[in-house]
């Protein structure tokens, strides 16, 4: 059944999940193309994985309407499954299973011919760059490894919409830069990606459009720009000042920036003339320890829409 | 450098056939895939599965043999002498096929179930809740029903099958081990810890031990016949005894539909409690 290409791939509207008391997700509304890259933006607990897991019927909603590839989760959640890779949070890969075996079980588990799932076997191992392990058990492959079978794995049934949570958290920088470089390739190929982080890099490397969610709802959506355009200023002025004495001084600083935001171990001017704002520090007699000026970034439209250090 | 591979969109295989047939049918139909990944995993660790074949045999030796030298005879089932190791035999089959389906259905699953995270992975896919616990007991069965042959063939050839019927023992070791497999599995979902596993052995220790398995039925006062005829290993060893020595009557059939709706009642139960532990 082809889709109709102008219809949105996932539809939600009002969307909940509660667990008991506990509401994970509390009424959201989005939308996400075919093609396209949509990000979940959030802090631990902003509930993008329950909204993810619902995407993956993998956990009934509590409320709302959710439509994926046109379909009703709560009816046709075997038909949806078919035509959608998961990446989870954790990797769930097989451990008594070796690399390609991963590979080839899981394509059975969608029905494929076994001819098929040993061509696409061959070509995603390559892709994931693990053609040298593929008859190594899982359990010593690394971290970065482990990431890439999840995600080659979620391939295996060539999905039209590819589904990560939190892809790269626990990654060190090469393995992360790795697998936005696979990510990239697979967006460029038309597959549409749905991704929850709490990485502001990997959001603005990979995501054309993001909600930013804070406590199961959604605070913000847009471009990495738009956001940014929307909820900061130009220019971020960063003074760091001895331990313990931000708070004291921002008092001291009120008028020279737009707003002010206490972090533990520095300030953040938001002003649109960074060195200006510098120069009237200095006018007012305060003497940083160190100062940085710098363009806006995601991360303090987050810290502006949730109030909270965005990595914690 | 190597290149991506192609990923093109296209409508899925099988959606037609997903339409036309009623939801019902389909239940359970990719089981086998459970299946299919037990055996890629046992493949290379098959002698752990050879090592199941040793316990019944173990007990027949030290007990059946053993034992029955000192016994000698006792009346079996129809009334008819015969020797204590062909009285006991056949209750040793049902024994250790309800132990094989309950082994497989409690410590094997909740390790999946809670350490492994095999189903979460699963049930991403096309793979249902009612597939993996269909799946899962599939897999007890055909290992608990190698075990059953391999048993039956020692019986024949020590010359302790006595009646064609018994050709029906194999079937119904499969049913004693689906009744086992279904509720161990329904009891594991409710398993909170390793600790739990206790409870597993309170239970089946005495259903191994009291279910007229090393003498007859009416070495029990009324009282007590009527409490054991009320647990589900005593029907499973009184079946396979008539089936082994030829007494079959019409009561056989109520030990077979008291082992049925056992097993049903416990697969209904476990798709339930995966769908809610799993898909939450």
């Amino acid at each position: 059944m082809p889709s109709d290409p102008a219809e949105p791939l996932i539809w939600a509207r009002g969307l909940c999940k509660r667990f008991g008391d506990l509401v994970a997700v509390d009424g959201i509304d989005f939308e996400v193309g075919r093609g396209e890259a949509f990000g979940f933006l959030g802090p631990n607990g902003a509930g993008k994985s329950s909204a993810m897991r619902m995407v993956a019927c993998l956990s009934p909603l509590s409320g709302g309407s959710l439509r994926i590839l046109g379909l009703d989760p709560a009816r046709d959640g075997v038909r949806i499954r078919s035509r959608l890779g998961l990446v989870p949070q954790d990797d769930t890969l097989d451990l008594e299973l070796t690399v390609r075996e991963n590979l080839y079980i899981y394509g059975r588990y969608f029905d494929l011919p076994r001819k098929v799932i040993r061509e696409r076997a061959d070509q995603l191992l390559a892709f994931a760059q693990l053609t040298e392990r593929a008859d190594d058990k899982v359990e010593p492959l690394s971290g970065g490894m482990k990431r890439r079978l999840t995600i080659a794995r979620a391939l295996i049934n060539e999905p039209e919409l590819l589904l990560l949570d939190e892809p790269t958290t626990g990654l060190d920088p090469q393995a992360r830069h790795l697998l936005w470089d696979r990510l990239w390739r697979l967006k460029q190929q038309g597959v549409t990606l749905v991704l929850t982080t709490h990485y502001m890099d990997e959001a603005e490397q990979l995501c054309d459009r993001l909600v930013v969610m804070d406590k199961g709802r959604i605070a913000a959506e847009g471009t990495p720009r738009q956001l940014i355009e929307q909820w900061s200023t130009k220019e971020v002025l960063e003074l760091r000042f001895g331990p313990g004495e931000h708070e004291a001084l921002a008092a001291k600083l009120g008028g020279l920036a737009e707003r002010i935001e206490v972090l533990p171990d520095r300030l953040l001017l938001y002003v649109e003339d960074g060195d200006e704002a510098l120069a009237g520090t200095h006018r007012r007699g305060l003497r940083p320890d160190s100062a940085l000026v710098r363009r806006s970034t995601l991360e303090d439209v987050f810290l502006r829409l949730t109030g909270r250090r965005l990595v914690d | 450098m190597s290149t991506a591979p192609q990923v093109t969109t296209r409508p899925p295989r099988g959606t037609l056939v997903a339409r036309v047939l009623p939801p019902a049918l389909l239940g359970g139909r990719r089981a086998g895939r459970l299946v299919e990944r037990n055996l890629l995993v046992y493949r290379r660790t098959w002698i752990v599965i050879a090592s199941g074949f040793f316990e019944p045999l173990f007990y027949l030796l030290s007990i059946g043999v053993g034992i029955g030298k000192l016994v000698g005879t006792v009346t079996g089932p129809g009334g008819q002498v015969i020797s204590y190791t062909a009285f006991v035999a056949p209750a040793l089959l049902a024994s250790s096929a309800m132990n094989g389906a309950i082994y497989d259905a409690t410590f094997n699953i909740f390790h999946k179930l809670k350490f492994a995270k095999i189903y979460d992975a699963v049930l991403a896919t096309p793979v249902g809740v009612t597939d993996v616990a269909l799946g899962e007991i599939s897999w007890a069965l055909i290992r608990g029903t190698i075990y059953s042959a391999v048993f039956l063939l020692v019986m024949a050839v020590l010359g302790l099958v006595g009646s064609v019927w018994a050709l029906l023992v194999l079937p119904v070791a499969v049913l004693i081990g689906f009744a086992f497999a279904a509720v161990g599995m329904a009891a594991t979902s409710y398993m909170r810890s390793w600790q739990d596993f206790d409870f597993v052995q309170l239970a089946v220790l005495p259903l191994f031990l009291f279910s007229a398995t090393f003498y007859p039925l009416t070495t029990y006062p009324p009282a007590l016949q009527v409490i054991v005829q009320l647990t589900p290993l005593y029907h499973g060893v009184a079946l396979v005894r008539a089936l082994d020595t030829g007494a079959v009557g019409p009561g056989a059939l109520v030990h077979v539909l008291y082992l049925a709706v056992m097993g049903v009642a416990g697969l209904a139960v476990t798709s339930r409690r995966l769908g809610h532990l799993l898909l939450r």
